[in-house]
């Protein structure tokens, strides 16, 4: 066995009455790249946390390069050649990409001479590691793919040998997660030792030298990497055997639900976002929209949903037309039969500060069966909230705990419970399972396909192929704001839709 | 010990560390100016405690910072910082003062709902037009109430020397109510019951203030208006996946806090002066700020907050009165170093605090 990068011996730290690691030892080999999975709430972020001096563990020790260390905040992560880069991005953004580098190492009067030489050494970096950005871009100017590369040359630049990535592809297109993963390769190359974060099977598999998997706060495997396979690492990670397959029947479209017809969005800034969109979802069927992020997806979904009134074009759910007179918004959708899992849970699905009892009524608060003439009734809240937690197993159980304060998958599953337990007809769901764990996973999944099973028409969109391709019926691939065409999912391949992902029409290829 | 305790005992210990300090500092330069700290804190205490006159005025006092803390709070569950309750009460004040002037032949339980109305009404117009400007024309609050603040002056001013002043008069003021619409005194509502106290200006409206504190404790938390208040102030971006109208909350989160602001106007026009005057909510409504803020706008925070501004009030013009070296201005400071200490630099202690309570929970 080569040298040890990191020695991390009996950590254990509560939160409270919640323990979240539990005597967790981990071995990292110097030069290699360690993968770290577990579900969402397992632990592996606050044993992150305590490596790079957020926390500090209540008991065990911690050797880097085999000399014990004391690590009370990042500070000291950093002196003993520690990084980080976090799943958001810590950078200013409207700074450039050589200042955001700079920050908080700024030496002297003037900031000028501290950049110039900073400069050089930033271009050395780059070269050396093939990380190549530009310097002087403006961060906000950046896709997310090089906004993770300055953070990476962030960590570089203050010497660090070691580089923890906390889930990097989460905000990852597919294409920008593989080259993220040519740079980790590139990084081991040099010598550096890399710990990868994730809940994701397929990045353990194609990256990683070893791996350790923890459930709820303990650490219960160690493997080589070559020598496990993804059924295993599932099975560890939930702690019983799961389908990464989904099992569907048929589907059996009837009548039509949601006819969008001739739809155009431009965004506040001007740019034509959504060009001349027109489809229809029937009862009983899946349509999924594919594409890369950001090719307006995520704009439509706005149009559809009356988070964004409708600018031009037609939407009919059921009998009940919408135009962009009509100026509804995202009640009257939800009175007509929709309802709605938003792509980003935190920033619209949840008010994070209000209690899961709270976000169980979110969009349904004016329900007479809530509201007595002045005040809400508690009870009637406090059981839909009970009924969608146990229904869709909310750990944990506390109605009164705050939503922030759940994990990514539990935060997702109490938005889920609260919008498919509505019997709707129509279901609109974005990115169902993004930062959600494998367990999660093939449970929302099920849920997908059972409402399919009994009637409702379901719209999904994500950016994750695998899953567009195992849950639809219908594939509609999306570039540039245009439906590039139509796929059944029956006789799709990867190829055709990732030619159409690209903008490229199948007659012309 | 659950989460939702360690937090309250957690803020509540900010805060009482935060007051110490404040008092600390005080403390120090009352001693640097050649005066006995300890004695000038227990002249304070009694002159706001001591004796029924005292209390009288503490409360007294206490009745319109919690209308105006309350006013602030209402417009911060939206998200809004409504620094117009200045502006808010005087021109509230005015809606009650023309109910008063007009029906002062009528009985009291007609007038007061009808000025209460006014109140809510002229008050809540004030309030409603920085709301509107904020909702529809993303014009920021904080710079329109400060302009209405001043708007709400020049009114006032001109409406006091040239419309209501009445003829041969030297001093801007309406003439004085019919009796029959003043607000019963506290002295002659404990007189009822047959308890003699002294006469102060404290009257009925402390009672309906404790009636607001409560309904709007109601409001925020337990009514689905309230519940779109939060939502909105928050998180806008969930407030309308929710399809709820984050304009429509923004005016109505102004329209009531200018309404309790108004309510100023009941307690020192209809209650104490029984005439409209100039400058009567002087400095009312920008204490409400840090009333609301100490009190974590919480019903519960601000009814303590108001009353530690009432004891700052009445027992720091008592100090003044006693103590020589002590003027109007020393008063000032105290005051000053309590919003310092418990608003600006609140979070001083606090991760100690947390630290504090954390072992205690284990």
């Amino acid at each position: 066995m080569s040298a040890l990068a990191i020695e991390l011996t009996e950590i254990t730290k509560n939160f409270g009455n919640v323990c979240a690691n539990k005597d967790v030892s981990l071995k990292v080999e110097s030069g290699t790249i360690h993968g770290i999975i577990g579900e969402n709430g397992a632990g592996k972020s606050t044993l992150m946390s305590i490596l790079y001096g957020f926390y500090q563990a209540d008991s065990g020790t911690i050797s880097v390069q085999e000399k014990p260390v004391q690590i009370q905040n990042a500070h000291d992560a950093i002196s003993v050649g520690i990084g980080m880069v976090h799943q958001h991005f810590m950078l200013v953004d409207t700074f450039t990409v050589l200042e955001n580098v700079v920050l908080g190492t700024e030496t002297g009067f003037s900031l000028k001479k501290s950049l110039e030489t900073s400069k050089l050494e930033l271009q050395r970096l780059e070269k050396e590691y093939h990380l190549e950005v530009d310097i002087n871009a403006v961060i906000d100017t950046l896709p997310v793919g090089l906004q993770q590369r300055v953070e990476i040359l962030k960590a570089l630049y203050r010497g660090a040998d070691i580089l923890i990535l906390d889930e990097p592809t989460g905000v990852l297109t597919p294409q920008e997660a593989d080259h993220l993963f040519r740079i980790l390769a590139e990084l081991r190359e040099q010598g550096k030792t890399v710990i990868l974060i994730t809940h994701k099977l397929r990045e353990i598999m194609a990256i990683t030298d070893n791996v350790s998997v923890m459930r709820q706060g303990e650490m219960v495997a160690h493997l080589k990497t070559a020598e496990t396979n993804r059924e295993e690492l599932a099975e560890l990670m939930v702690g019983r055997k799961v389908l990464l397959r989904v099992d569907k029947a048929a589907a059996n479209p009837g009548k039509p639900v949601l006819t969008v017809e001739h739809l155009d969005f431009t965004d506040a800034s001007g740019v034509h976002r959504v060009k001349d969109v027109s489809f229809k979802v029937h009862s009983g069927e899946i349509v999924g929209i594919a594409g890369v992020s950001g090719n307006g997806q995520s704009e439509l979904l706005a149009a559809i949903t009356g988070i964004q009134p409708l600018q031009k074009g037609m939407i009919q759910i059921n009998d009940e037309s919408i135009t962009p007179a009509s100026k509804a918004d995202a009640a009257t959708m939800r009175r007509f039969g929709m309802v709605h899992v938003p792509e980003d849970r935190q920033r619209m699905g949840l008010v994070t500060s209000f209690s899961a009892k709270e976000n169980s009524i979110l969009g349904y608060h004016n329900d007479p069966a809530y509201n007595g003439l002045f005040e809400m009734d508690r009870d009637a809240i406090h059981s839909t909230c009970q009924r969608g937690m146990e229904i869709y197993d909310v750990r944990p159980n506390n109605l009164n705990l705050r939503a922030s304060l759940f994990s990514g998958g539990n935060q997702q599953k109490l938005v889920v419970a609260r919008e498919m337990e509505r019997d709707p007809d129509l279901l609109v769901i974005g990115q169902p399972t993004r930062g959600v764990d494998i367990g999660a996973i093939e449970f929302i999944h099920r849920q997908i396909i059972s409402m399919r099973d009994a009637g409702k028409a379901v719209l999904l969109v994500s950016v994750e192929l695998d899953e567009i391709l195992s849950l639809s019926d219908r594939i509609l691939v999306m570039f540039a704001g245009q439906i590039m065409g139509e796929v059944l999912a029956s006789t799709a391949n990867e190829r055709d839709i990732g030619l159409l992902m690209a903008g490229i029409k199948q007659e012309a290829a | 010990m659950n989460e939702g305790h360690a937090n309250t005992l957690v803020v509540t210990l900010v805060t009482i560390t935060n007051l110490l300090l404040a008092f600390l500092v005080s403390g120090i330069v009352i001693w640097v100016l050649g005066e006995d700290p300890w004695f000038a804190l227990k002249t304070m205490l009694y002159g706001a405690f001591g004796y029924d006159e005292g209390l009288g005025y503490t409360l007294y006092y206490t009745t319109n910072f919690i209308f105006t803390g309350l006013a602030f709070a209402v417009g911060f569950h939206c998200g809004l910082f409504n620094i117009g309750a200045e502006g808010q009460a005087y021109i509230g004040g005015l809606g009650v003062g023309l109910v008063c002037l007009w029906l002062e032949n009528w009985p009291l339980w007609l007038v007061f709902p009808l000025a209460v109305l006014a109140s809510i009404v002229l008050g809540g117009l004030w309030g409603a037009i920085p709301g509107y400007l904020k909702a529809k024309r993303g014009s920021h609050e904080v710079v329109t109430t400060i302009m209405f603040n001043f708007i709400a002056s020049v009114v006032m001013v001109n409406l006091l020397s040239h419309v209501l002043r009445p003829p041969k008069e030297m001093s801007p003021e309406s003439r004085e109510f019919g009796e029959g619409v003043w607000i019963p005194q506290m002295h002659e509502i404990f007189e009822w019951f047959g308890i003699e106290i002294t006469q102060t200006p404290l009257n009925g409206t402390f009672i309906f203030a404790l009636i607001c504190l409560f309904l709007v404790w109601r409001f925020i938390w337990y009514t689905r208006w309230g519940y779109e208040l939060r939502t909105v102030g928050t998180n806008e971006t969930a407030a309308v996946y929710a399809g709820i109208s984050v304009s429509k909350n923004i005016i109505i989160a102004m329209v009531i806090g200018g309404g309790l602001a108004g309510f100023v106007g009941i307690n020192e026009i209809m209650g104490s002066s029984h005439r409209l005057m100039l400058n009567f909510q002087a400095g009312i409504g920008f204490t409400g700020i840090a009333v609301s803020l100490i009190g974590r706008n919480h019903p519960l925070g601000i009814l303590l907050a108001a009353l530690l501004f009432g004891i700052l009030y009445q027992g720091g013009a008592e100090l003044s009165f006693e103590v020589q070296a002590i003027d109007r201005h020393m008063v000032v400071l105290i005051q000053g170093l309590v919003i310092l200490f418990a608003g600006a630099l609140e979070n001083l202690f606090r991760p100690q605090i947390e630290q504090f309570v954390k072992r205690l929970a284990t």
